[in-house]
Formats: C-alpha cells, sequence, structure tokens
C-alpha cells in the first residue's frame, strides 16, 4: 500500500489509529516530490528538514495524547501568495523575491492551529494574474498529464501537486477561475467557495473584490476537509462573512433527493471542445440517472462576464499593486545607477541646448519608482496595471468601471432568477482541456477567454467546484464545473460527491 | 468702501481623539519614536486588511451632528490614489462621493461687533486616514529623506467649509469657534503643533469693477501652522492677488487653481510647483472594506448626548444670566468646566454679573498664574457665593476684598478665616464717627480747606484713618469727615 495514494481523509483515519506516522507521511510526499517535481515544477519551495519537524511533533504530540487538530499530521502545499510569518511570500514576481512576511495569514494560522503539515510553496502566475502558470518569474510547471502542456492557472502548482500525487491537499486562490481552471486541466478536485467565507486577510490581494482562498484535493472529501478547515469568520477581514461553517460530516455521502440540475444554453455555444461538450453531456446524464432532474436555464447576461471580469479585475489590481513602489519592502531598482543616469541625461540634454527637457526630467524619485516598477514586474502583470489605471482615470471611470459595476449586478440576477428554478448549476470548466505551453503567450486576449465559464462565480460571489469528469482521447482531462447559491457549499459538495461516487475519474493517476 | 472683498473657504482636517488608528489597532500617541506604532495594515505590507475602528466613526458622527450636518443613511469609503513615500499603500483611504456627513453650518459672531453674526455653510465633512511623515533633509548634499510611518493611519475628519467667509477675521472667527466645538464634543484634542488641527484655506477676490462683479482665480493656501498664520496668510494673499489682478487682469477660469505654501518666517505665500497639483486620484470605491450605514436611532441617540454646546451656552448666559456676549464669550471659551463653576455660584443665590466679574478676571487670573484648571481651583463655587456676599453686605470693605480673596485660593481659607486672619470686621458708625472726628481735630488744615470749598482735601485723611484702624472703610470715612465738617464739628 502506497501512504500517498490515499486520500487525505484515509490517511487521517490511519494516523489517528496509529497505523502510520505523520513523519512517513510527510517523508512520502517529500519522496514523490523528489522524483517527479523535476519535471513538473509545482513546487517553487520546499522545507524537507522543516516539514518533518514539524510531522515529527505532531506525532509525539499524538503520542502525548494530546488532543490535535482536524488535519493533523497531514501534509498541505500552500501557493505562494498567502502570508505565513518569517518565511518568503513571493507571488512569484520578482518584485516579492525576498519578501517575508511578519505576521500569518489567517488561512495559514488556520492550517497551523488544525496541525497541518506545510509542505511547501507552490508555483504561480505572477501575482495570481494568468491562466497556465506561465507567468511565473521563477519557472513554468508542466501539468503531470502531459509534460507539454501546461496546468492551466493561476493556481497551476496547486492543482499540478495534487495531480502528481505530491501533495493530499493543497491550497489555492481563485480570482476568476484560477482553483477550478487547473483543477479541472490537472483532473483534481477544486472549490472556490462564496466570497467572504475564508478570510482574505494575508492573502497577497490582485482583484479584492473577487479573491478567494479554496482547497484542492483529488477527491470531494478531501476538498471539504480542507474547506472547513480553513473557512469561517474572521475580525480581520471586514469581507469576511459571518455565517459559521458546519461540518457537513456523513451527509456529504448522502445523495441529494430530488436535486435539480441546471445547465446554461450559453455553456454549450461555439467554441467549445466537442470531446469537452461530450463528457460534460455525460456528466449531465448520469445526474439525470442518478435521479436528478436536469433543467435548461438561461444566463443572458454571461456574454459580458468576460469583458466585464476584465475591467473590474485590472481596476483593482492597478489599486492594489500600488504599494509595490521599491520605497518600503520589495525590490528596489539601483539608486546609484539611477541618479546617474538622470544627471548623465540632464547634462546632455543641456548640453543639446534642450533646457526644456532637461529641466522636464524626472526626478529621482519618480524615477526609482518606474525603474523598481518595470524591473521587477512581468509583462501581464504590467498590462493588467495599465488596463486597470486608464479604466479609473478621470474621463473613463463612468465608461469602464461603473457599466462593469451594472453589468455585474446583472449578471447577479441572472444567477439569482437561475437558482429560482434549479438547486446547482453544471457545465464546463474550459472550453478546451489542458493546453501546449507557450501556445498563448503571445495572445492575451485569447487567454482571457479560457476564463469564459468561471468567471461568473466571482463576479457574482457564488461557490463553485471542479471535478473531473472524462479523458480526452489524448487522455487529458476534463473538468465539470458545479455552482451553487451563496453559502450553499454544503449542496455544492454534495452534489459533487453525488457524481463522484458514481463514477471513478478521480482514481487514475498520472502516467509519471 | 474697500476695493475688493476677500473671499475665504476652509478645510480643516481634525485628528480625531482615538486610542487606536483608523484601520488597525495601533496607537495614535503623539511623540513616539519613529515607526514604532506600527503594523502590517498600516504600513500596508501584502495581504493586509482594514477594519473600520467604530470609535472614530462614532467622534465623526457627534462632530458631524455638532455642525448641522445631515447624515445619509449610507456612506462608504474611497481610495485616493497617489504615489508618495509617506503613502505605503499607494493609496489613501478616503470618501469621495457619499461622505458621512454634508450641508452643516457654524455659526460665527463677534463680541467686538467687527462683523455681524453669520452662518458659515458646511460642504461636508468626511472621515479618512492620515498618511504618515516625511522629513527632507536638503541641506545635505544626498538630499536623503526619512519616513516616520507612525502617524500613518490616524484618523482624520476633513470639514470643508463653502466660501462663506470674508477677509481674515471671519475666518479667524470660524476658526475659533470651531476650534472651541471640537473642545466641547471632545472628538479632538485640537492641538495645532502636533498636527491634530490642520487648516488650508481657499482664497480669491471679488472686485466691482464698473459694475460688473469680477471673481479672481482661487488660490489653496497650505502650511500654515497656526491660527495666527491663517489670518496673517489671507490678509497677505488677498494684497497679492489684487496687485496681481491689476497687473494680469486673469479671471477666475483663466488659470487652473493654484497651490502655494505659507511661509511664515518670510510672512509670504509661495508658488508650489504646478506638477503637483494636477493629479487625477483614480478615486474608486475600496472593496476591503463595506459602507457603513448609521441607524436613524444610532443618530438620534449621538444627536441626544451632544450636550449643550458653546452657542447655545452664550445664548442662555446672555439670556437668562443677564451677561454681555462678551462676558458670555470669556466664560464660555474657558470650557464647560469654568461655566459650570460660574452655574454652582449663581445657583446658591450669588448675583450673576458679580460672579461673573469674579471668575472672568480673578479666578482666571489665579488660574493663569497657578496654572491650574477650575477642578483644581481650591475656592469652591459655595465659597465664592459666601466672599460675595460678605462683600455686597458690606461686611467685607471692598477695598479689602482681593487681600481676603488671594489668602482664600493661597491658604485655603474659607472667607471668615480669611477675614478674621486679616483683623478684618466691620467698624460700627459711633466708632468710625469718633475716628473721624479725632483725625479732623488733628488736621485743622484739612477742616479749613473744605470749608473753602476744597471738598478733595478729604482725602488726605482716609490713609491716616486706614492706619489707624484697617477696617475703616475709605468711602464712609470720606462721608462721615464731611457730614462733621458741615454740621461745624
Amino acid at each position: 500500500m502506497q501512504l500517498t495514494s490515499l486520500s487525505a481523509a484515509r490517511q487521517i483515519a490511519l494516523l489517528r489509529a496509529g497505523e502510520a506516522s505523520s513523519v512517513e507521511l510527510t517523508q512520502a510526499y517529500l519522496d514523490q516530490i523528489a522524483s517527479h517535481d523535476g519535471k513538473v515544477g509545482a513546487f517553487l519551495r520546499i522545507d524537507p528538514e522543516r516539514a518533518i519537524a514539524a510531522a515529527r511533533k505532531i506525532d509525539e504530540r499524538r503520542t502525548a495524547g494530546e488532543s490535535l487538530g482536524c488535519l493533523a499530521g497531514v501534509p498541505v502545499a500552500v501557493k505562494d501568495i498567502l502570508a505565513e510569518r518569517g518565511e518568503r511570500t513571493t507571488c512569484a514576481s520578482r518584485m516579492l523575491e525576498e519578501f517575508r512576511a511578519p505576521y500569518d495569514s489567517t488561512v495559514v494560522a488556520r492550517l497551523k492551529a488544525a496541525d497541518a503539515v506545510l509542505l511547501g510553496r507552490t508555483n504561480m502566475d505572477e501575482f495570481a494574474m494568468g491562466g497556465a502558470t506561465e507567468n511565473s518569474a521563477f519557472q513554468p510547471t508542466r501539468n503531470p498529464w502531459d509534460l507539454s502542456r501546461s496546468p492551466g492557472g493561476s493556481s497551476g502548482g496547486a492543482a499540478a501537486a495534487v495531480a502528481a500525487g505530491m501533495a493530499p491537499l493543497s491550497i489555492g486562490t481563485d480570482t476568476g477561475g484560477s482553483i477550478r481552471q487547473p483543477a479541472g486541466m490537472c483532473g483534481v478536485v477544486g472549490m472556490k467557495p462564496t466570497y467572504g467565507r475564508v478570510s482574505r486577510y494575508g492573502l497577497i490581494a490582485f482583484a479584492s473584490s473577487l479573491d478567494q482562498v479554496g482547497p484542492l484535493a483529488r477527491s470531494v472529501e478531501d476538498v471539504a476537509l480542507l474547506y472547513e478547515a480553513i473557512a469561517g469568520p474572521d475580525s480581520r477581514d471586514s469581507t469576511c462573512l459571518p455565517n459559521e461553517v458546519l461540518p457537513v460530516g456523513a451527509k456529504l455521502h448522502q445523495p441529494l433527493e430530488g436535486l435539480r440540475v441546471g445547465y446554461a444554453k450559453e455553456h454549450f455555444a461555439e467554441g467549445l471542445d466537442s470531446e469537452v461538450a461530450s463528457a460534460v453531456q455525460q456528466a449531465l446524464a448520469q445526474y439525470e440517472s442518478l435521479g436528478a432532474k436536469l433543467v435548461e436555464v438561461s444566463l443572458p447576461h454571461s456574454r459580458y462576464a468576460v469583458a466585464t471580469y476584465y475591467v473590474i479585475a485590472p481596476c483593482e489590481a492597478s489599486s492594489n499593486l500600488a504599494r509595490y513602489d521599491g520605497i518600503h519592502y520589495g525590490y528596489r531598482a539601483d539608486q546609484t545607477k539611477l541618479v546617474a543616469e538622470l544627471a548623465a541625461k540632464k547634462k546632455s540634454l543641456e548640453a543639446a541646448g534642450d533646457r526644456h527637457a532637461a529641466e522636464n526630467l524626472d526626478t529621482p524619485l519618480v524615477r526609482l519608482y518606474c525603474k523598481s516598477r518595470s524591473e521587477a514586474l512581468g509583462p501581464e502583470v504590467k498590462r493588467r496595471i495599465m488596463l486597470g489605471t486608464y479604466a479609473l482615470s478621470s474621463g473613463y471611470y463612468e465608461a469602464y468601471y461603473l457599466k462593469a459595476l451594472k453589468v455585474r449586478r446583472l449578471l447577479r440576477q441572472d444567477f439569482d432568477q437561475v437558482f429560482d428554478q434549479v438547486d446547482v448549476l453544471a457545465g464546463p470548466v474550459t472550453s478546451s482541456p489542458a493546453l501546449k505551453i507557450g501556445s498563448m503567450k503571445d495572445d492575451p486576449l485569447a487567454m482571457y477567454l479560457v476564463d469564459l465559464f468561471t468567471v461568473s462565480a466571482n463576479l457574482t460571489g457564488i461557490p463553485a467546484l471542479s471535478l473531473p469528469c472524462g479523458r480526452t482521447t489524448a487522455g487529458l482531462p476534463i473538468g465539470l464545473q458545479l455552482q451553487a447559491p451563496p453559502l450553499e457549499e454544503e449542496r455544492l459538495l454534495r452534489a459533487a460527491r453525488m457524481y463522484e461516487q458514481a463514477t471513478d475519474w478521480q482514481t487514475e493517476a498520472p502516467p509519471l | 468702501m474697500s476695493k475688493y472683498t476677500t473671499i475665504v473657504g476652509l478645510e480643516v482636517h481634525v485628528q480625531l481623539a482615538t486610542q487606536s488608528k483608523l484601520f488597525c489597532r495601533c496607537s495614535t500617541q503623539f511623540g513616539a519614536a519613529p515607526n514604532t506604532q506600527t503594523c502590517p495594515v498600516c504600513i500596508g505590507l501584502p495581504g493586509s486588511l482594514p477594519v473600520m475602528n467604530r470609535e472614530a466613526l462614532r467622534l465623526s458622527l457627534r462632530t458631524a451632528l455638532a455642525i448641522g450636518c445631515e447624515i445619509p443613511p449610507l456612506t462608504k469609503w474611497d481610495r485616493k490614489q497617489y504615489y508618495y513615500p509617506d503613502l505605503p499603500k499607494g493609496y489613501q483611504i478616503s470618501q469621495f462621493d457619499m461622505p458621512m456627513s454634508e450641508h452643516g453650518y457654524l455659526e460665527i459672531s463677534d463680541a467686538k461687533d467687527r462683523f455681524e453674526t453669520k452662518r458659515i455653510r458646511i460642504l461636508r465633512a468626511h472621515l479618512e486616514e492620515d498618511a504618515g511623515k516625511s522629513s527632507h533633509d536638503e541641506s545635505a548634499a544626498r538630499g536623503d529623506s526619512l519616513i516616520d510611518l507612525n502617524r500613518t493611519g490616524t484618523p482624520l475628519l476633513e470639514i470643508v467649509s463653502e466660501p462663506d467667509m470674508r477677509g481674515a477675521l471671519e475666518a479667524r472667527a470660524y476658526l475659533d469657534e470651531l476650534k472651541l466645538l471640537l473642545t466641547y464634543l471632545g472628538v479632538s484634542d485640537c492641538n495645532m503643533q502636533e498636527g491634530s488641527l490642520r487648516v488650508d484655506a481657499n482664497v480669491n477676490l471679488h472686485l466691482d469693477e464698473s459694475g460688473e462683479r469680477i471673481a479672481t482665480p482661487i488660490v489653496e493656501i497650505k502650511n500654515m501652522n497656526s491660527f495666527r498664520a491663517v489670518e496673517r496668510a489671507i490678509d497677505y494673499e488677498a494684497i497679492r492677488q489684487y496687485t496681481l489682478w491689476q497687473e494680469s487682469r486673469q479671471k477666475i477660469g483663466d488659470v487652473p487653481k493654484q497651490t502655494r505654501g505659507w511661509d511664515d518666517a518670510a510672512g509670504m505665500t509661495r508658488g508650489q510647483r504646478s506638477k503637483e497639483e494636477s493629479s487625477d486620484y483614480r478615486y474608486f470605491p475600496d472593496p476591503d472594506l463595506a459602507p457603513v450605514r448609521f441607524s436613524s436611532e444610532e443618530i438620534e441617540k449621538s444627536r441626544n448626548g451632544l450636550g449643550e454646546l458653546p452657542a447655545a451656552l452664550r445664548a442662555r448666559l446672555q439670556s437668562e444670566f443677564g451677561l454681555s456676549l462678551y462676558d458670555a464669550g470669556v466664560l464660555v471659551n474657558q470650557g464647560r468646566e469654568l461655566v459650570d463653576y460660574f452655574f454652582a455660584a449663581v445657583g446658591q443665590g450669588a448675583p450673576a454679573k458679580a460672579v461673573c466679574n469674579w471668575v472672568s478676571q480673578e479666578v482666571l487670573r489665579v488660574l493663569k498664574e497657578r496654572e491650574l484648571g477650575i477642578d483644581a481651583f481650591p475656592i469652591s463655587a459655595g465659597q465664592l457665593v459666601d466672599f460675595i456676599a460678605k462683600l455686597e453686605s458690606g461686611q467685607l470693605p471692598s477695598s479689602r476684598s482681593r487681600e481676603v480673596f488671594d489668602a482664600m485660593h493661597s491658604k485655603n481659607q474659607s472667607a471668615d478665616q480669611a477675614m478674621q486672619k486679616l483683623g478684618i470686621e466691620e467698624v460700627d458708625d459711633s466708632a468710625l464717627e469718633n475716628l473721624c472726628r479725632e483725625l479732623l481735630e488733628a488736621n485743622p488744615q484739612v477742616v479749613a480747606d473744605v470749608q473753602g470749598g476744597k471738598q478733595q482735601a478729604v482725602g488726605a485723611l482716609i490713609g491716616q484713618a486706614k492706619k489707624k484702624n484697617p477696617n475703616a472703610d475709605p468711602g464712609r470715612v470720606r462721608g462721615i469727615c464731611l457730614e462733621l465738617i458741615g454740621r461745624g464739628l
């Protein structure tokens, strides 16, 4: 029996029964990482000694009969976007390459409180901007099912780590699909909870009104476990909901009676890969065979979702990323060089008789801002900062940002109406399976369209989950997306589990 | 008739007297070592999030109601975005298009009647966080700058007036009245040196040019560190703008709004670089903070807890106690505790005018000399009442009242004790008559002078009478002497 092929729920049972130790379990994952991550590149950093030390401590406490947290002894991989006291948190950016947070994010604090073993930090698109994990300043991550393909993104490292059996549980973040999309492409389960279910305190912001932390794992049950460990009210995040999160427990495995499953006709339009379409259709048929009622619904404003998202997210990003200015922390351009350059430029302008240009040269401070940001931020991050800065500028604000907020409300109305008719909404996660690495590097618009089916859940704040529902003929995973009304994570998880119990997509491992 | 009218609008930033900052739990205490009162939230570390301080909101609501503002049911937070090293997030959390209060007013009046009582309209009052403090070392060749983020995130209430003041005098009256109000409300310590109260002035001129009213371009004046500086800067600016008008004939709208800094030592305003003015702050709602709702109960509770404010108090002192506006102002300006002392004394039966005189002159003199607050003043209101009663009844001659008063506060004595220690007792009429008779007999020249029509000659005897009996009342000595001389002794 290989420990790493078991679910986290099963591992917890073994640890409790004393049939395995956390040190053994952690070592098993470190071995998996050692043998696979050279190819996959899911982790930015691991700290084997620290992980083993933490595991040993938990084993000791267990032996001593202490009461332990709900994830005691189980390794968890964390996306490199959540602050941990004294540790580096880079957001896969040169800007924060050496940044060490002096505090724990709420999610990391809750993982520690749950006695999870923090295994390492997973790769991502820089500041979570991207859908292929290719915008990482440090390394690409490869899809464990086909190393020539991307794992999706931005939580590509998180999804690939779980898919490759290098971590049983993994924390991702989802601003426009960044958990669900890589989960779908890597054949694992990932959930974006309701906006405000999980505290954003210590989550390095991309787009504050859309960002949400969530779990990735190989099974719905493990996703529920990790979700329950991190979710719940937090006084340090004003947008965090006050509603308590109750454990779903054994109910998870009980099928939902009389479940009404909606599917939006807009989700099966032109551009959807035929293999994806047929896998999702089969999943719908599966639900029907399990006694669910299928209902066709309409989301008339969903065609505007991507455009709306690419106004709101960059606007918030342009503001959230203003703090990376090279002054207080993070990357700073070489000041001595910069001052010398300015002096030389001034001299040459004066020599050329262009006094006006000489007088209007940047101050060293302005130049420091420009250079620090230019040198340390990647092209996609810069693109979004520019988009957002433009859209928030005087004269454009009403036409872009305010208009986008209005569409956002209309979209929410669409979903409210849909959820009057159905309990969950089912559909594809992405229009195609995992893409070749580099295939969209020069086409940001095509990249943005990858988010077509996922951004609505962020814009409306509803919970959404991605789980495997098939394979292409080439063997690539296909994901099924389920969405539910706000705060209905339990319904979402049970609906997902219902399907999962009837199928066996999650049992297969990638051919590494 | 002046050649022009000076139009003034003021923006006052009030630091609210909260224990902690607007969006985190750091202390707002002034004077700590640089960068020691900071946390991940106020220095804008990645991932940190703001959580609103309810106390700051409570103090703002209290202030807004006291200046007669309307409180909209919903208010929200916006990000004002600009780059500066003392603004670590790259934006300031402020309120843009939905301030927590608007449309109020503050009434100003002048005890010396130099202008008529008027209402200065208040456009809005909104909450925002302060930036940090930059110190630029421009003398050194390297030009290093130092940043202190202790102040970053301190709650400020920005109170924006309409341009309703005409000249420096009214501006000063507005600031004095606002400061007094804030002090009564207990919402700020109003210490200008520590930056708890900061004032920017918008100034321009209205001129009458052959029947046409013309407005000159508006100039915003910054860097004024005292109310006196505000007055001086407005006066300076009016003259400067008038001179400029005569040269340039530039009207409002011809040039963009200019910002000028006040140089107190030089006594002049100086233009600031135009690059710094034309900012697009790209305001947008802060997605990290929820909009704030005020319930009508909350508003009513705050309104009912305002207490009697300076304007009402002055009015009551005038109408109920017959004080002049000036006297009422003197008492009210010293704070509610002194007014309460006045009320306590009057409540125990002392005449209001006499209490007012003693309080506004002698009591205030002693408080100032001894650097005391009225709560620590040794003479209780009851003792003052007793003292005034003795004075009014003649038991205590007015010539010796100050001696007694001083003994009462410096030796913690009652009026009786002080008078006894000082040997003050009422001299009965026959004893006084005997004394006067004695003096007249010893001074025939005085008698002759008076008989010759020089009544003031009696004055020479008063000093002698006091020497023989310190309790001899000068007025009565004088009266008795004249009477005796008239009767032919």
